[in-house]
């Protein structure tokens, strides 16, 4: 049955109404004051989402529109050495909070980086440009009020520019101490013409995270993001990742989601220059009743001979729910599209759950569209294989977990990057010890 | 077309072309037939709906029935999920009782129906005399079962005119015959399936249906009985301003096979009508239904004006094991088409199948598709979608299959193709998937793609001019599901979706 609209509108203006009050807006510059301010405005138009809304058809919104956050245990908050390997220049976050000890200088080459709270202090910055911009054109067809709310209320975040081949990957720490953190992030990425830089995200931004980032991607530039979410079982977490992708330009984006009782990733990506190429992969490895995770995709395609690509592998044991929502649309005149979608879930056992919704629009008729997805359990035959060879049961179930993922992971670029997240997963599944 | 004569080329067969032309430009059933009729006010209220049941002799449950439905729907609002844009639709201006004068005493047999009403179906295509004549020449139990005989239900807007081969179908126990009179002869039957698959509150237009809905058809097949011939209704709005509001109701039980078809035509009218139908399906163990539709209502002109907005309900219930229902539509008509013919897997090891031809030409828009509710063991369900869009059409896909916890070993396997043609039109695909138990397997597979150049030119090469060319092509493409078409429909479905592109090339 469905809900009235009225009554609808109603409720998000009830959610709205709660959730405010303990919101206050950062004070700031000119630019920024202004952002926040139409961000404030729009919100008010909007509401937050509730349970009736279409968009959240499959994830409850509740834990994130509450006034406070639910209290999130710190079991699993431990710093994640998953990128440990790597060489990186680090910046951490400890429950919202800069943390300069921790934190390497904000200086590498190619790359100008500032915090947020200080690009903010300013009257003008370049980051007008893009601060609640991609938010407010990714507001359309659907709205995404939580992102807005994030663009009137963040009070840091990083602001980076790449001007260069940035010299090494930029790594944020998200950790936490608290319990009850509610945090709000909200950073904006330029990566200029002929560019490119590589964004390392591990951990959950709070006991309850709000992160935004705006990536403007100019021509031929090149935007790469690779992150492993807290594997902490009670934080909740939602990220938006909005970026706009010039001509010949390249973005790829991953996202490992190990556990969380609330996880939810919405990307969405509109590619305005010729040539473009988008790529956005996640693995999500879900254990326990509570855990739901939910991947939320837009991609429009408003420009010629463009390709992108999604490839989402989950999967989900003892009850934990997956969910996604991908979406390609490829508007008249976006002739020559390449795009492809692929959703696709095991499930462990008979109480977990693969929700999804895969969807195509398209006005051009020069395309080659696809989308799949499956559902299903291990594979018998597999298994079977692999016990005729000695494997113990336990093992073999793991061994095709870890094949089943490999094919997300596979979406990374860098082989470095590549192998520290399937290195983390054969730890997680207690593979290591022997391959 | 004027100058068809002069090109015919050598060597090309003078019949195809004449074939070609008589099929060819507009709408083919857009004409109407000048009949006296008596129409209700214009205008829904509960008066209206007394007024349409006293029409029909209703008892007072059925009445009862109505009015609550009526009650219901004034609470509701129109869905707008649906990918389709039309001007806001006024319930108030709107005819929802037209029946020709002659019908106003019910005409015992075919012999007593007005000519003129004859006469149109006739030019439609189904001579319901001549059937009859045919089955009381041929009746003889020996005639060869597989013969051509199709059962044929005729409505005329809000009336069904006449039913043939009523008598033949008794002999096998099968009962086919207008809702109405279904309501008067059967009760038991009606009260006891009307709305148990469809709710009276089930959406927006169900619950308008419920409350108005003015005649149909009724198919009761008893245990253990394969219907010796194809039923069919043949739906035909006439009158102005008019909507239709037809419900069918069909009963497999146990053991029991039928196959029935559907078709609808309209005449080609500058404003837009109205058409919301129901048709509830209860198969019991064991028992199996197809469903096929040729739907042609009047698409409106190239502009846009006029057509039919066709909102309509479409629901099986497997209530049995083994129960297996299988639905085909091929959808080239109507404005608007809002349609998602389900299926209800309840019983254990039962299955259901859906294969659809959406075509969308000029400024047709369709939402269609199909829901596949999984709830018994080992149930399975198989959906092959074939969207075409040309001119400035929309077309989408809207699907929804759901495994149940229960629903153990259950099985689906989805292919959804779109088609462009041309770079004014849209194809969309929405389908959800809701998998809550891991013995289910589910895939689901779309595409979108343009007519093949390499296929064109292959053709082109052997002699087809571009647009017969393409009709070839799209064929190909559909082959899977007009192959699951009774082969009358199949034929007259090519036919149709050669038409229906006509004009979108080039």
């Amino acid at each position: 049955m469905g809900i009235a609209r009225a009554q609808l509108k109603q409720l998000k203006q009830d959610a709205l109404a709660q959730r405010q009050p303990v919101l206050s807006m950062p004070e700031g510059g000119e630019w920024i004051s202004a952002a926040r301010k139409d961000a404030a405005a729009r919100l008010d138009g909007m509401g937050l989402p509730t349970r009736r809304d279409e968009y959240w058809k499959y994830t409850r919104p509740d834990a994130l529109t509450s006034a406070e956050p639910v209290a999130a245990s710190m079991d699993g908050a431990a710093h994640s050495p998953v990128f440990d390997g790597i060489e990186q220049l680090k910046i951490v976050f400890v429950d919202g909070v800069f943390n300069a000890d921790a934190s390497d200088d904000l200086a590498l080459e190619g790359v100008e980086i500032s915090r947020l709270a200080d690009a903010a202090a300013a009257d003008i910055h370049w980051a007008k440009d893009i601060y609640g911009v991609l938010e407010t054109r990714g507001q359309t067809p659907v709205e995404r009020p939580l992102a807005t709310l994030n663009t009137a209320y963040a009070n840091d975040g990083l602001v980076i520019r790449a001007t260069g081949t940035a010299a090494k990957p930029i790594h944020v720490m998200y950790e936490r101490t608290s319990e009850t953190s509610d945090v709000i992030l909200h950073h904006v990425v330029k990566v200029e013409e002929g560019a490119s830089v590589t964004l390392l995200e591990t951990g959950a931004a709070g006991a309850r995270g709000n992160t935004v980032t705006e990536v403007s991607v100019a021509d031929k530039a090149a935007f790469h993001h690779v992150r492993s979410q807290g594997r902490d079982h009670n934080r909740q977490l939602l990220t938006h990742m909005f970026a706009q992708l010039g001509e010949e330009s390249t973005f790829k984006s991953f996202t490992l989601t190990p556990q969380g009782v609330m996880t939810r990733n919405e990307c969405i990506l509109e590619l305005t220059g010729d040539d473009a190429i988008a790529h956005v992969a996640g693995a999500l490895m879900a254990d326990g009743k509570d855990v739901h995770q939910d991947d939320t995709i837009f991609i429009t395609h408003d420009a010629v001979n463009c390709e992108s690509r999604q490839v989402f592998k989950k999967v989900l044991s003892n009850g934990a729910t997956g969910v996604f929502q991908g979406k390609i649309l490829v508007k008249q005149g976006a002739q020559k599209t390449d795009g492809y979608q692929i959703s696709q879930s095991l499930l462990l056992d008979e109480d977990s759950q693969f929700l999804a919704k895969p969807e195509l629009e398209i006005y051009a008729d020069d395309v080659a569209c696809s989308h799949g997805s499956t559902s299903g359990a291990i594979d018998d035959d597999a298994l079977y294989y692999l016990r005729a060879r000695g494997v113990p049961k336990r093992k073999a179930q793991d061994l095709l977990v870890l094949a089943f993922l490999a094919e997300a992971v596979d979406e990374i670029e860098a082989e470095d990057l590549r192998e520290a997240i399937l290195t983390r997963i054969r730890i997680w599944l207690d593979l290591e010890d022997d391959l | 077309m004027a100058t068809l004569d002069e090109e015919i080329r050598e060597g090309v067969d003078r019949e195809t072309v004449e074939t070609v032309r008589a099929m060819g430009g507009a709408y083919k059933y857009g004409w109407d037939t000048d009949i006296e009729m008596e129409y209700a006010p214009k205008g829904v209220n509960p008066d209206i709906v007394r007024l349409i049941s006293s029409k029909n002799d209703e008892p007072e449950w059925m009445t009862e029935w109505r009015l609550s439905a009526f009650e219901r729907w004034q609470q509701m609002e129109e869905p707008d999920w649906a990918m389709v844009n039309y001007p806001e639709i006024d319930f108030q201006n709107q005819y929802y009782y037209a029946r020709p004068k002659s019908m106003e005493t019910k005409p015992k047999s075919l012999d007593e129906v007005d000519p003129k009403l004859l006469a149109t179906y006739e030019k439609l295509g189904i001579p319901l005399k001549e059937q009859m004549i045919l089955a009381g020449i041929e009746g003889a139990e020996d005639a060869p079962a597989e013969g051509r005989k199709v059962a044929v239900d005729a409505v005329f807007d809000s009336v069904s005119v006449g039913t043939t081969f009523q008598a033949e179908l008794k002999k096998a126990g099968v009962i086919f015959c207008s809702i109405s009179e279904a309501i008067k002869e059967h009760p038991e039957l009606v009260k006891k399936y009307l709305g148990s698959v469809v709710p009276a509150s089930d959406n927006f237009y169900a619950t308008l249906n419920s409350a108005v809905f003015s005649d149909g058809s009724f198919v009761y097949v008893p245990p253990g009985v394969r219907c010796p011939m194809e039923l069919s209704t043949y739906f035909r709005i006439n009158a102005e301003n008019t909507g239709q509001f037809e419900r069918t109701l069909i009963i497999a039980d146990k053991g029991s096979y039928v196959s029935y078809l559907e078709g609808c035509t309209a005449p080609q009218r500058d404003t837009a009508q109205l058409h919301a139908a129901v048709v509830e399906i209860i198969i019991e163990e064991d028992a199996e239904v197809k469903y096929s539709t040729v739907q042609n209502w009047f698409p409106g002109d190239e502009n846009g004006k006029g057509g039919i907005y066709n909102f309509v309900t479409k629901r099986a219930d497997c209530r049995g094991d083994r129960a297996k229902v299988m639905w085909t539509q091929v959808e080239t008509g109507s404005a608007v088409t809002w349609k998602y013919p389900s299926c209800i897997l309840r019983g254990n090891e039962s299955q259901g199948e859906f294969y659809s031809i959406a075509i969308a030409n000029n400024m047709q828009q369709a939402d269609t598709g199909t829901k596949m509710i999984h709830l018994g063991k080992d149930t399975k369900s198989r959906i092959v979608s074939k969207g075409i869009s040309a001119g400035k059409a929309q077309n989408t896909y809207r699907g929804q299959v759901t495994m149940h916890p229960k629903a153990k070993n259950g099985r689906n396997y989805t292919q959804c193709d779109s088609l462009l043609i041309g770079d004014q039109c849209g194809a969309h695909t929405v389908p959800y998937i809701e998998v809550r138990n891991n013995s289910a397997r589910v895939e689901h597979e779309a595409t979108t793609s343009k007519v093949d150049d390499d296929q064109l030119f292959y053709c082109r090469q052997r002699g087809m001019d571009e647009e017969e060319a393409v009709a070839l092509v799209v064929n190909g493409f559909c082959k899977e599901v007009l192959q699951a078409l009774p082969m009358e429909f199949a034929m007259e479905a090519q036919q149709l979706v050669a038409i229906s592109l006509e004009g979108s090339v080039g």
